[in-house]
């Protein structure tokens, strides 16, 4: 039985690392617009989305802006 | 004045539109820093990724625009512009494409992270909870007493972190609760919760065999589950009365003595500034008007669903709505004492003068706590009494007070309204507070407003089909080139397309009394009669129908008659009202006339012309008369009757402050949803009633098993896990039938988007 004792960690690291990966796509607005999602997967364009406050990296955007048009 | 005067005056009206428009966004935008500004759009007509793609190559195309970016769910649109200049063409650049847009205040919308923050917490109490409750399974398997000392060790570690974090939404509304001397059902939530914590820390350091941590964090996750369902609606729901374009101006273009315009926001116009109003826009503040002639809507401050005349001289207030003609104003109030003003402070009064409802959960809480705890107290007192056991008393008397924390109790009442609230978002009614739906529940009276409530506030021709289809195109024609309501439906009533003859030269608009067009070498007028047409030929005037004649060379064509629109289906909801045994009144500003006619055909009793003041006193004194009042309203003048009300609903259209008070919203243009929101508020008080009855019921067989010392942490574990689960499903039950009814209810659906895209000043 003590055998066994070493899933204990593994299994609480695991959930630990699930409920890091949510909190992280909570904190990055990935529930924002769950429509929106479910229909941008169709579009060819790469964009990113804005997040609250935050400003996006605004050098990749503007190249690819002007690349665009 | 020549027919080509107006149209030179036309283009400087557009231009002076334009830039009103512009100082607008400029206004409701937000600073980002680093030269960025954002503004937020509500576009309701979005509705698929075709949408989206074109909505941001567009605005990304604008000069100016760093990013645009749509948000479907919420149907929004955020744009991000350098602030060198002035802001993008934003709203004209969406309407070329087809999209009415209106600014979204994201700057008044105050961060409200309430549900980020409960979702957080349920995903930690969520982790926590299934790992001890793992842990747990093994020990109540019969762990070996040194494995048991071990897991209980971790399920601690685990829960000390999670129940702190979690727990604290809970700690800090009883604590809150407790020092003002009330109790709500936080409290038992936390002495339950906290008592099981540390009577398990105690265990633990005491290597003794019962540990209840997982029933503390298995508690709080099946509330927060329920709390955070309820404020997600709620939020939902909140956030579509927000997208709702506002009706109210924004700020105003002031004429500076020095000839120079400036756009200055609303507090900041004083009495005695000029003010340049163009048509379509909403009078700022309370004013007299110096130049200019106009029709002013009155129908959203007063309730008069005709549109009044306005000319040099004439005092507006503010919030009405100018129709047809560019106005030059003098502020004769700044806007905090300004008729909108007067509204909120007596909405003010009107909440100080109703009895505070105390919400149903709490009041079956300021009964259950003090019994929970005298029982476990009693408990306590029993078994050293029996037995002489201190420490096993304490136990026993925690276990009680354990197995009674209020899991289904906490559960009962949010989970029925959840389920009510998108029942209700559904049909197009926004639930905005779930008190209001228990108060909905025990309204015994409805009392409606008529403009705007009961009728759309919107004309509507009468006997079209025996009205010469020729001269009613001709009519439609000529309407087209205004915006006045008269116009509009004259358009509207037209079926087909509005052909404009070519000979057709020019259409001015005299406001205040028509339109005059060339055609040829005739000219057509379209109007009040006694201007179209030549004297001695005025038809017979109806009263309360608005009659328009249309004439060439002042020859009479034809003469069109007018009425306020009825909502759909006025009469059901009246019929179904008094099914349900409430009593219907109608209470409007309008004249005495119009009113009595609609109200004798919906045979109810009605009260008119009310003033506001009125309004309010008039609730107050139905509910003095221990009447509990539904009020049912739209108009400026409405608000302090909402507010008085036991239980208030306001349609899309009402004017904000309205909009804002009432406890319901409805979107869709029926007036069906007041019956239907009364069902689902009636529904879900039984389901309320059921649920605290089985909650109870389960104390009731639990209690005593507590009492006698038989509670084991996997006992205590069943028991909650099941009881909440009952009440859950039985919360569910609500959806009944609700399937069959949905095909119904796509029908007239979603009216809201077209209808008041249109608003704004547009």
């Amino acid at each position: 039985m003590t055998d066994f004792f070493y899933l204990i960690p593994l299994a609480l690291v695991l959930g630990a690392a699930g409920l890091a990966a949510f909190l992280w796509s909570l904190k990055s607005g990935q529930y924002e617009d769950l429509e929106g999602a479910a229909e941008r997967i169709l579009s060819n364009e790469d964009d990113k989305p804005i997040v609250n406050g935050r400003q996006p990296n605004s050098s990749p955007e503007t190249g690819d802006k002007s690349a665009k048009n | 004045m020549t027919c080509c005067a107006p149209s030179v005056e036309f283009a400087d009206v557009m231009t002076d539109r334009r830039r009103a428009k512009s100082d607008e966004i400029l206004l409701a935008s937000r600073d980002l820093g680093e030269g960025l500004r954002q503004t937020d759009l509500s576009v309701p007509t979005i509705h698929c990724g075709g949408c989206i793609q074109k909505i941001e190559k567009t605005l990304d195309a604008l000069p100016g625009v760093e990013q645009a970016r749509v948000n479907l769910s919420a149907k929004r649109v955020t744009i991000r512009w350098r602030a060198d200049g002035t802001p993008p063409p934003l709203l004209e650049s969406l309407s070329r494409i087809g999209y009415e847009a209106h600014l979204y205040d994201a700057v008044t919308d105050s961060k409200d992270d309430t549900v980020a923050k409960l979702v957080r917490a349920l995903a930690v109490a969520g982790f926590a909870a299934s790992n001890i409750m793992l842990l747990s399974v093994s020990i109540w398997s019969g762990a070996e007493p040194a494995t048991r000392d071990l897991f209980h060790w971790m399920s601690a570690l685990i829960a000390l972190p999670a129940v702190a974090y979690c727990g604290r939404i809970f700690f800090g509304s009883a604590w809150q609760s407790l020092r003002h001397g009330q109790t709500n059902m936080d409290v038992p939530i936390s002495i339950g919760v906290l008592f099981a914590f540390g009577l398990s820390l105690y265990e633990t350091l005491n290597r003794g065999p019962h540990a209840y941590f997982d029933a503390a964090i298995t508690l709080l996750f099946f509330l927060l589950i329920g709390r955070t369902l309820d404020h997600m609606m709620r939020e939902k729901a909140r956030v579509a009365v927000k997208g709702l374009a506002r009706l109210t101006a924004r700020g105003a273009l002031i004429l500076q003595p020095d000839g120079t315009q400036i756009y200055l926001p609303l507090d900041e116009i004083g009495p005695g500034m000029t003010i340049l109003l163009t048509a379509g826009e909403r009078v700022p503040v309370d004013c007299r008007v110096l130049k200019g002639q106009s029709d002013i809507d009155c129908s959203l401050v007063s309730g008069e669903s005709i549109p009044q005349t306005a000319g040099a001289g004439s005092l507006l207030q503010a919030g009405t709505l100018n129709l047809t003609g560019p106005l030059t104003i003098v502020a004769t109030a700044a806007a905090k004492d300004s008729f909108l003003a007067e509204m909120i402070r007596m909405m003010e009064a009107a909440e100080s003068g109703r009895s505070t409802y105390r919400r149903i959960a709490d009041r079956a809480s300021r009964l259950y706590a003090p019994v929970v705890h005298v029982a476990a107290v009693a408990t306590f007192i029993g078994w050293v009494a029996a037995t002489g056991d201190v420490h096993r008393a304490l136990i026993i008397a925690i276990a009680v007070l354990i197995i009674t924390c209020p899991c289904a109790l906490g559960l009962a009442v949010p989970m029925v309204q959840v389920v009510a609230a998108r029942r209700l978002f559904e049909q197009g009614i926004m639930l905005k507070d779930g008190g209001a739906l228990e108060r909905l529940a025990e309204v015994e009276t409805v009392v409606f407003d008529k403009t705007g409530t009961l009728t759309l506030g919107e004309p509507r021709l009468v006997d079209g089909s025996v009205i010469d289809p020729d001269a009613l195109g001709l009519a439609a024609a000529i309407a087209s080139h205004s915006q006045h309501p008269y116009s509009r439906a004259l358009v509207a009533a037209h079926r087909g397309p509005v052909c404009t003859p070519n000979s057709m030269t020019s259409v001015s608009e005299y406001p205040g009394s028509g339109l005059e067009a060339c055609i040829g070498a005739t000219v057509h007028r379209l109007g009040r009669p006694e201007w179209a047409l030549a004297d001695g030929e005025a038809p017979q005037s109806v009263p309360d129908m608005a009659t328009i004649a249309l004439s060439k060379n002042g020859r009479c064509l034809a003469t069109f008659r007018l009425v306020d629109r009825l909502r759909s289906g006025v009469h059901e909801a009246v019929a179904a009202l008094a099914v349900y045994g409430l009593a219907v009144e109608v209470l409007s500003g309008d004249r005495e006339q119009p009113v009595r006619q609609l109200a004798s055909a919906l045979g109810v009793p009605h009260h008119s012309p009310v003033s506001p003041a009125d309004k309010a006193n008039h609730i107050a004194s139905i509910e003095a008369s221990g009447r509990k009042v539904l009020m049912v309203g739209d108009g400026l003048n409405d608000a302090p009757a909402l507010v008085a009300a036991h239980a208030s609903m306001a349609p899309a259209s009402a004017a904000d402050v309205g909009r804002n008070a009432a406890d319901l919203v409805f979107l869709r243009e029926s007036l069906l949803s007041v019956p239907q929101a009364v069902t689902v508020a009636r529904n879900a008080r039984r389901l309320v009633r059921e649920n605290l009855i089985i909650a109870v019921g389960y104390n009731a067989v639990a209690m005593p098993v507590a009492i006698l010392g038989y509670v084991t942490p996997l006992i205590a574990a069943v028991a909650m896990s099941l009881s909440s689960l009952i009440v859950v499903a039985n919360a569910l039950r609500l959806n009944d039938g609700h399937r069959n009814r949905r095909k119904d209810d796509s029908r007239t659906s979603n009216l809201s988007s077209r209808q008041f895209a249109l608003e704004d000043g547009q």
